[in-house]
């Protein structure tokens, strides 16, 4: 073993378990959180039914973005759908076909996967030069822009970039990827490739887990718990009450 | 007229660049002592108050998820910056939905976030200090809380859960807005926001009385405090004399009178308007909301029916059953709250009301969506009831009905601009400005389509625009009640008021 490789694999796992907790704590505190009211946007929907489909509408057709303006919604849909489509074009570096999750093989071994994923490097960074041409140009983003948000930008685009070249300019040893990324998994651990790219690569996504708990990447949670959003528009017919809101009448009926 | 300057109209509105600064002198008048304390607030600034504000804010994302996941979930993508009509109307960047945020999340994330802690310039993130609660305190309430940002925003984020925390948060460190604070101290001590008592309402109502039976020859009844009623309403107290609410509310009783209802106003409900949601407090807003159900409770009705009011709407659709429910002791066969709306609508679908549709003929209508009404309730079983059953009820009595533009009704409708705790003289400038984009909207149907008068459901609504209106050449005339037009149009067939006090009597 390398003294790298040693040093990658530690902070795959320290990443990893700064993600995967992070995340968890996040959403049990969004979820263990009271929603007193009732606010859902209206016109909303009148079931569970219908908020599971407005939810669907937001998630994958950024909905709401797209009455918004249609520049912002056509570089993010971009970047977010080409995220997902090289996501699942590297699951073939996690994942052994004959292994335990050889099942989801299909997932990456399919038309759409094989055909776009690869291409979607482009779509992710043309994605990321408009929103970042739009928070240099217009005066109103500008204006709302923190240090951290031009930063995230270039992180992302630092990740699509060194990927994109690996992809199409400098091959890396991707049998010797594969391999130290299996190895990371089953905790066998192999060397991983010494190239500069995937150095740069990979130290930046394990960065960007890193990050994600404690940044405005929470927005991926967040959706889900937007009481605006996700809320069934049914007031008038099934109280809505809180533990503390319950508190509060309990208090009062016991006053009197 | 003015000491600012009133923004011209344009063609073709656009988005302007912005200004920064162009609002920070605009402030509200901070309450005194004596109306911050019947609300449970102290009456200044408390020593240590930046320890006090924090532990306020730990209090409220504990309590709120909406304001927990709004603060974290912002990416500062910029959908909501051209969104509002305070931004629109007066170029300052503070203004922008997302900007009046960060006034408040750029505190949270210092003290609450691993980022705001170690890397604070990196994030934005600062210290609370004297000078941020003053921008807190003027551009908190340069919100209208009219939910017009939450429509474009990818993550729903509503600006008004942000706007009505630092609002709470300012109130329980001494720093309150007299307005808002005045007002409600007015709705405990004596029932509604315009401190009428119970004697001058009596004599109001039988003024109104008197005036609509010389005009109709009609004994069409105001009835207060009516105990065995079946339906109690609760109006906005403006309706009880200021114009064009006024004509509304005669809408109302003449709706009523047609359909045979047994009905009564409270003197201890007098007010439909809750001040209590513009400050954020839910404890207050309970308490007013309360003031319904020992209404309910003493008169025995059996229904409530809300008049036109906006934020009141949203309360009473939205929030009533949460604050003053379990309603189980009224008739299990209409929804509570009822809007006066729906109940106009179902009387006509089921023919008891009849029109002369000509009396409306001189003219031309368009509707203003109040913004709490269109994105924060519902009318009807159908989402989108709250757009299309006061179009259906303006229609069903006038023949000249056009819509403005569609970006600018429904959905995306722009608050009037007095809404959310505004409406007071001291704030007079960005209520003009605000109310700048419906000005705008107005113009184009008049111009265009020949539209002479712009229909209303909101108390706040009415007020501010036969105030701000005249400043874009309208007059204040060109603003009227829904109900208005109601009343207008119906033909009374039933010579006498049977109040059914009778047959109420009977049940008790």
């Amino acid at each position: 073993m390398t003294v790298l490789s040693i040093f990658f694999a530690l902070l795959f796992y320290a990443a990893t378990a700064i993600f995967v907790i992070g995340l968890a704590r996040k959403i049990m505190q969004y979820a263990r959180t009271p929603a007193p009211l009732k606010i859902p946007t209206t016109p909303a929907p009148v079931t569970q039914t219908g908020v599971v489909l407005r939810m669907a509408r937001e998630v994958v057709l950024f909905a709401s973005l797209f009455k918004s303006n249609k520049w912002t919604w056509l570089f993010g849909w971009m970047f977010h759908l080409a995220l997902l489509l090289a996501f699942f074009r590297h699951l073939r570096y996690t994942i052994h076909p004959d292994g335990v999750f050889g099942f989801m093989w299909p997932l990456i071994n399919n038309p759409i996967v094989l055909a776009f994923g690869q291409y979607a490097a482009f779509a992710m960074l043309l994605g990321l030069i408009g929103l970042f041409g739009r928070r240099i140009f217009v005066d109103r983003v500008r204006y709302i822009s923190a240090p951290s948000d031009y930063l995230m930008l270039i992180l992302l685009f630092a990740i699509a970039g060194t990927g994109t070249l690996m992809s199409f300019v400098e091959h890396t040893d991707i049998v010797q990827l594969k391999a130290f990324v299996l190895g990371l998994i089953t905790f066998n651990w192999q060397n991983m490739p010494a190239d500069a790219l995937v150095i740069l690569h990979l130290g930046l996504v394990a960065f960007l887990m890193i990050i994600f708990p404690i940044s405005k990447l929470l927005h991926a949670p967040g959706l889900f718990f937007s009481p605006t959003r996700n809320q069934v528009d049914n007031p008038r017919e099934k109280r809505h009450i809180s533990a503390w809101g319950q508190a509060i009448d309990d208090a009062e009926a016991n006053k009197a | 007229m003015a000491d600012f300057e009133v923004p011209e109209l344009e063609e073709i509105p656009v988005v302007p660049h912005i200004k920064e600064g162009a609002m920070s002198h605009s402030s509200p008048f901070i309450s005194k002592e004596q109306f911050q304390e019947p609300l449970g607030f102290p009456g200044e600034l408390v020593p240590n108050w930046e320890e006090k504000v924090y532990e306020k804010m730990d209090d409220l994302r504990k309590r709120y998820r909406s304001f927990q996941v709004y603060l974290d979930s912002c990416v500062k993508c910029g959908a909501c910056t051209d969104k509002c009509h305070y931004y629109l109307g007066t170029s300052d960047p503070k203004n922008m939905p997302v900007a009046r945020q960060d006034l408040l999340r750029k505190v949270y994330r210092r003290k609450f976030t691993f980022a705001g802690k170690y890397f604070p310039k990196l994030v934005g993130a600062v210290d609370m200090d004297k000078d941020i609660l003053d921008e807190w305190y003027s551009y908190f309430h340069q919100c209208s809380q009219c939910r017009r940002c939450s429509v474009y925003c990818p993550y729903g984020i509503d600006t008004a859960e942000i706007s009505m925390a630092a609002r709470e948060i300012m109130d329980s460190v001494g720093v309150g807005q007299k307005y808002c604070n005045e007002i409600i101290g007015k709705v405990f001590k004596i029932g509604n926001n315009l401190g009428l008592p119970q004697p001058a309402l009596v004599d109001t109502l039988e003024g109104l009385e008197e005036e609509v039976e010389e005009d109709t020859e009609v004994a069409v009844k105001f009835p207060l405090d009516v105990k065995g009623a079946d339906i109690l309403l609760v109006t906005p107290s403006a309706d009880f004399f200021a114009e064009p609410h006024v004509d509304g509310l005669i809408g109302y009783a003449k709706v009523f009178h047609e359909t045979g209802a047994s009905w009564t106003m409270s003197s201890i409900a007098s007010e439909a308007g809750n001040f209590g949601m513009f400050i954020g407090s839910y404890e207050n807003m309970r308490k007013i909301a309360r003031r319904v159900r020992t209404a309910a409770l003493e008169l025995g009705v059996k229904r409530i029916v809300f008049g036109e009011c906006g934020h009141a709407w949203r309360v009473a659709y939205s929030f009533l059953n949460t604050l003053a429910g379990p309603w189980d002791f009224l008739d299990p066969r209409y929804p509570v709250p009822q809007h006066i709306c729906e109940y106009t609508y179902d009387a006509i679908q089921a023919g008891q009301l009849t029109f002369d549709k000509s009396e409306n003929d001189w003219r031309t209508m368009t509707f203003h969506d109040s913004c709490n009404v269109a994105r924060a309730s519902r009318m009807g079983p159908k989402p989108g009831g709250q757009f299309d059953i006061p179009r259906a009820v303006i229609k069903a009595v006038c023949n000249n009905y056009v819509d403005m533009p569609a970006e600018t009704i429904k959905e995306g409708t722009f608050c009037c601009g007095g809404g959310g705790g505004l409406l007071t003289d001291d704030l007079m400038e960005i209520r003009v400005k605000g109310a700048k984009p419906r000005a705008e909207a107005l113009k184009q149907v008049t111009e265009n389509n020949g539209v002479t008068h712009m229909a209303a459901i909101c108390a706040i609504c009415k007020s501010q625009f036969t105030k701000v209106l005249p400043y874009y050449g309208f007059t204040m005339d060109q603003i009227v009640s829904v109900h208005q037009l109601v009343s207008d149009a119906i033909v009374l067939t039933k010579k006498d008021s049977d109040q059914a006090k009778s047959e109420s009597d009977s049940d008790e």
